[in-house]
């Protein structure tokens, strides 16, 4: 997640559940942390059993809410406001942990005299291009340190020179920052110098007072005009979380896809890490940012990445634009400070593993042989080019998007539009299925006949029918084994690509063709396990990597760039260390300490909590002896304590870095976080954002509110995905007054084929619903238990009424803001079937991550929704009163 | 205790009159139950697993008996899950035996209206021979950027999405393998 790879360095959780229990107090926004993660729950109640305090913001009042001290309810989409006004009560009351804020963050750097701040233009930061409707981040930097380097006037020449090319018109940045943001997983945007500091934090333009500015006008009422929220209730939050931290206490922070799923998701998590930093609880035990991931293996699946735009450990997709050789890919950030700065070592060594030994120093390591991206391919950008007829071939692998993926008909369409589709699942879900009972056919807007897509259902291997690992949400990868072996035809995933890679290149031999190189040239050689698939430790064993004499590595620092070294994915090197499997490592906890280092593997380097060298103060000594966690033994001349210390294990706490050190060798001793290319934790992000370098309230594309902050309404950066199958509901439409948000429960799993397909969970959760106020249920004539139709502009979907005071009616200044709560989990397949909420999601995605909104405006009508052809003139009816043009009709 | 058979062992009695008063002891018991033994007692095997479902990562056990799964509970060794599971984890035998579950390759040719049964090892054959013809069809060597025209080494004729659920291992392999054939529009649920 870029909100916490710019804050921090790492993308990943800084935490883990069970130090949860250490917090004393724990704060739970964008996430129904008790329905959702219900057994790592048990952490949070522990910590509450210990006097924590526990407090629960979110639209509504939930299962979390029910064990909270205090549940506060707040506007869907308006977390920064809320989040903001906390870092102002902060700084204008002196309540920060000044001695942390200012060794650690860069709260004290002085940023370019041309920055200008949305207090000055009304909701916008310098460098904004309105017709390209982004960023040049250029005013954002650090001003140039008093006395420069060699390296960093040449740096700043370089520069002047990109600057004065870009007013020249080569506009470059765009397809730059597209493919860049999500690649801070592991090592952070690369500043071009420490610079400037005052560590008094008086300087005007000084990080510290720029903010001080920036939120100065997020206070307790505008929170209350903006969010719903009475200026009483924000007050007792603001005392627990800053009474709560300090040397003495700490406070912890959780959140899931409530705050990335907006077009403003990575900037809500953003503030949440502002507000950790100021407040010193990052890097300390009961304190961090838990980032609550939906699947079992979703952290994995961005370390090791199926995504468009990085490569594994974080290594960006070659952006045709820059990088055409090794060199260019990897000049950026070579030789920043820190562990980043070594990423021709990581960079090299994955195309080692892709290539083995084709890949030599005369031919850049088989740089060439990787496809290079020119801006977003992202999953929504790639349904469009599916609909449009640009993509023709589609492999769906465990996932569901008909039902899971937003404004499903898009999807469909798409699908729809393929020459070919493999689908391989444990279910015929309805991704498999939609050409012959998806909602279009029933309307008509689909005819199976007349769908041309070749469709391959494969079936896949349960959890239980393969060994493998999954990296779950504390970054902790746990090897399971197989039970049995796979029925029928069904296979894993690992069977089925390597089986497919043999075939691709038994069809390819010979082929004299540079096009199929890479492919010819792949190392595609592993052991056989029993069933004829690829032995699944020796991928994981590739994965860690191994050294010149064939023997795994144990830990990234011993990787190098010539090409001597081979590594899968650079931040889990060590999985495999002393050649033992160490994510199936299972000691039972009463063996060990809460730490438990010896159960699975966390990267990097089994961590646990990241950034611990800031659990010390910067002497090196622990800020208290309450909170005492990782700390420097002077006479050991060695960094100790419960965990692995995330730092330079000698690295004194007073040492300075040589003038023009590299890499690791440039961390000072009191640069706790050693991924940033400074050292530093980012309250302001000079760089890595696409949409500014501190959070900034908007409204969501559709929203019944005027942003009563600024003019600007909406995230002026957001990416609106444009089609005839994705219009959007104007703001402030009487047509769509209400808000809706979508959310999962815990007997179902995300678009329901684990869990509709199951008889016991299907048990348990029968029937889709939607949730609505006393209120609402009044001003719409809905009954409990009745039916009700929820109507956007992409279409309609039925469900049964819940009337509960679980959803508040929100007071927003003089009138009334109505939210509809809508779980998300069903489709038309399966035990249990229903409507699919995620049919009314328009697509707006963030610009950082291109992930969708997952609020938006409806109107909700009692009764059941139309039937057949009448469904879509009943939505087209809607869009015309709200003034929609039809497709068609936009020019 | 009271001997079970009589009516002096009526579970109710011994509550009321034993000195298990809630009843969640002895006083529950009765000789049905007493001989009755859990499932996993019969099991050949014992394997270690993970919850498959959401990101806590419970621990579980999976019981096996004769190749087949009979059961799948929760490790309390595990210093996260305590030997937990949730309502999804505790039902995740049921990914394994539910009777919906599809274990034959389905097909369906372009414009038909149903299923049709197909051979595994065809099916991958015709899937290798549409990745080939596809990624030919679709190559782009070099396409148009701001600064002129730059060399890509691509497709954008094949997409794929998913990862979220599957193993480390897989999603390194199909990212490798995807990587190798110029297919760019690789994306997971991460983004969903
Ligand atoms: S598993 Fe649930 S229903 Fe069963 S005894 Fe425990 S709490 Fe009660
Ligand atoms: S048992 Fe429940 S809480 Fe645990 S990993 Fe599975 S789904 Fe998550």
């Amino acid at each position: 997640m870029p909100g916490l790879g710019t804050s921090f360095g790492r993308g990943g959780a800084t935490t883990n559940l069970q130090d949860l229990s250490n917090a004393d107090c724990i704060l739970i926004e964008g996430s129904n942390m008790a329905e959702a993660h219900p057994v790592g729950f048990q952490w949070v109640m522990e910590a509450k059993r210990r006097g924590a305090t526990v407090i629960h913001v979110d639209p509504r009042f939930t299962r979390t809410s029910a064990v909270a001290d205090q549940h506060v309810p707040i506007r869907a989409g308006s977390d920064i406001a809320f989040l903001g006004a906390l870092v102002n009560h902060v700084l204008s009351n002196d309540l920060d942990f000044r001695e942390y804020v200012v060794a650690y963050t860069n709260a004290a750097n002085v940023i370019d005299e041309d920055f200008q701040d949305t207090e000055e233009l009304e909701g916008l930061f310098s460098g904004y291009d309105p017709e390209a409707g982004q960023y040049d981040p250029i005013t954002w930097r650090y001003r140039p340190p008093a006395e420069m380097t060699d390296q960093e006037r040449q740096r700043a020449e370089e520069l002047e020179d990109e600057e004065r090319r870009d007013q020249e018109g080569s506009r470059h940045q765009e397809s730059h920052q597209a493919a860049r943001s999500e690649s801070h997983g592991s090592g952070g945007a690369p500043v071009s110098w420490k610079g400037l500091r005052d560590e008094t934090l008086q300087h005007p333009s000084c990080v510290f007072q720029i903010l001080k500015r920036h939120y100065a006008r997020y206070t307790p009422e505008m929170v209350r005009d903006v969010c719903g929220i009475e200026p009483e209730q924000f007050r007792r939050v603001a005392d627990a979380l800053t009474r709560n931290s300090g040397r003495e206490r700490t406070t912890a922070f959780c959140y899931a896809v409530g705050w990335t799923q907006h077009s403003v998701g990575a900037q809500m998590i953003r503030t949440a890490s502002i507000l950790q930093l100021l407040l010193g609880n990052i890097g300390r035990p009961g304190g961090g940012i838990m980032a609550l991931r939906g699947h079992a293996s979703i952290q994995g699946s961005t370390d090791i990445p199926t995504l468009f735009n990085i490569l594994p450990g974080y290594l960006p997709m070659p952006n045709a634009a820059h990088h055409q050789s090794l060199d260019a890919w990897v000049a950026d950030d070579e030789g920043k400070a820190g562990f980043w700065g070594n990423v021709r070592s990581y960079a090299v060594s994955l195309l080692k593993s892709y290539w083995g030994d084709a890949a030599t120093a005369d031919n850049d390591f088989c740089f060439d042989y990787l496809p290079r991206v020119t801006g977003d391919h992202s999953t929504y950008t790639t349904v469009k080019a599916m609909i449009e007829g640009r993509c023709k071939g589609y492999f769906v692998v465990g996932e569901n998007p008909a039902v899971g993926s937003s404004n499903g008909k898009m999807q469909r369409l798409g699908m729809a539009n393929l020459d070919w589709l493999v689908v391989r699942d444990l279910q015929l879900i309805e991704s498999a299925t939609f050409w012959k009972d998806g909602p279009e056919i029933e309307t008509g807007e689909l005819v199976t006949e007349r769908i041309g897509t070749e469709v391959f259902f494969l079936p896949a291997a349960s959890h239980v029918e393969k060994a493998g690992s999954f990296t779950q949400t504390q970054r902790m990868l746990q090897w399971r084994d197989q039970a049995v072996a796979p029925p029928g035809d069904c296979q894993s995933e690992l069977q089925f690509y390597f089986d497919l890679g043999r075939r691709i290149r038994a069809r390819l031999a010979g082929s004299t063709d540079e096009r199929d190189r890479p492919l010819l040239d792949l190392a595609w050689d592993y052991p056989l396990d029993a069933e004829g698939g690829p032995e699944p430790e020796s991928v994981l064993r590739e994965i860690n990597g191994t050294g010149p004499d064939g023997a795994a590595l144990s830990a990234y620092t011993e990787l190098r760039a010539d090409g001597s070294t081979a590594c899968g994915c650079w931040i889990y090197c060590g999985v495999y260390a002393d050649e033992a499997n160490q994510a199936r490592r299972r000691k039972p906890h009463w063996e060990q300490d809460q730490v438990a280092a010896e159960w699975g593997w966390v990267w990097p380097a089994n961590r646990r909590i990241l950034y611990n060298r800031a659990s010390a103060a910067p002497d090196g000594t622990p800020w208290s002896e309450r909170k005492r966690y990782v700390w420097w033994d002077a006479e050991a001349r060695r960094w100790t304590g419960a965990d692995v210390p995330d730092f330079v294990p000698d690295r004194a706490p007073d040492f300075v870095p040589e003038e023009g050190a590299t890499g690791p060798d440039a961390i000072g001793g009191r640069d706790p976080f050693v991924m940033q290319t400074d050292g530093k934790a980012w309250l302001f992000a000079p760089l890595g954002l696409a949409d500014g370098p501190m959070p900034t309230h908007y409204e969501p594309a559709e929203s019944p509110v005027r942003n009563p902050l600024y003019g600007q309404q909406s995230n002026p950066t957001r990416k609106q995905v444009r089609s005839p199958a994705n219009p959007l509901n104007p703001s402030w439409s009487e047509v769509y007054p209400y808000v809706f948000t979508t959310y999962r429960l815990t007997e179902h799993h995300t678009a329901g084929g684990m869990s509709r397909t199951l008889p016991y969970l299907t048990e348990l959760q029968p029937e889709p619903f939607c949730e609505v106020s006393p209120r609402l249920a009044a001003e719409r004539g809905l009954e409990h238990l009745g039916w009700a139709t929820i109507v956007t502009s992409r279409t309609a979907i039925e469900a049964r009424v819940i009337v509960t005071d679980r959803l508040r009616s929100l007071r927003l200044g003089d009138r009334f803001v109505e939210q509809i709560g809508l779980p998300y989990h069903w489709g038309g397949n399966g035990i249990t079937t229903g409507d699919s909420p995620n049919d009314l999601v328009n697509l707006t995605l963030d610009p950082n991550v291109y992930i969708q909104d997952k609020v938006g405006t409806c109107d909700i009508r009692p009764g059941r929704r139309p039937r057949g052809p009448a469904l879509p003139a009943y939505v087209a009816d809607y869009r015309r009163r709200a003034g929609i043009p039809e497709a068609g009709e936009e020019t | 205790m009271a001997d079970p058979r009589t009516f002096l062992g009526w579970p109710l009695l011994r509550q009321v009159t034993g000195a298990d008063r809630l009843g969640r002891g002895h006083a529950a018991r009765s000789e049905r139950s007493d001989r009755l033994t859990p499932r996993t007692a019969s099991a050949d095997r014992v394997v270690d697993s993970v919850c498959p479902f959401c990101a806590v990562g419970c621990a579980q056990k999976v019981f096996v008996k004769d190749g087949e799964v009979i059961q799948i509970e929760g490790n309390p060794a595990s210093p996260i899950s305590r030997g937990r599971l949730c309502p999804k984890g505790s039902a995740s035998k049921q990914l394994v035996t539910s009777p919906t579950r599809v274990t034959k390759v389905r097909y369906r040719r372009p414009y038909a209206t149903d299923w049709e049964d197909l051979d595994r090892d065809t099916a991958i054959d015709m899937i290798a021979d549409r990745v080939v013809e596809t990624r030919r069809k679709y190559w782009e060597w070099e396409a148009d950027g701001p600064d002129g025209r730059r060399r890509t080494r691509r497709t954008l004729g094949i997409a794929s999405l998913g990862g979220a659920t599957l193993d480390n291992e897989e999603n390194y392999l199909m990212k490798k393998l995807y990587t190798a054939m110029g297919a760019i529009q690789i994306e997971n649920q991460a983004r969903i």
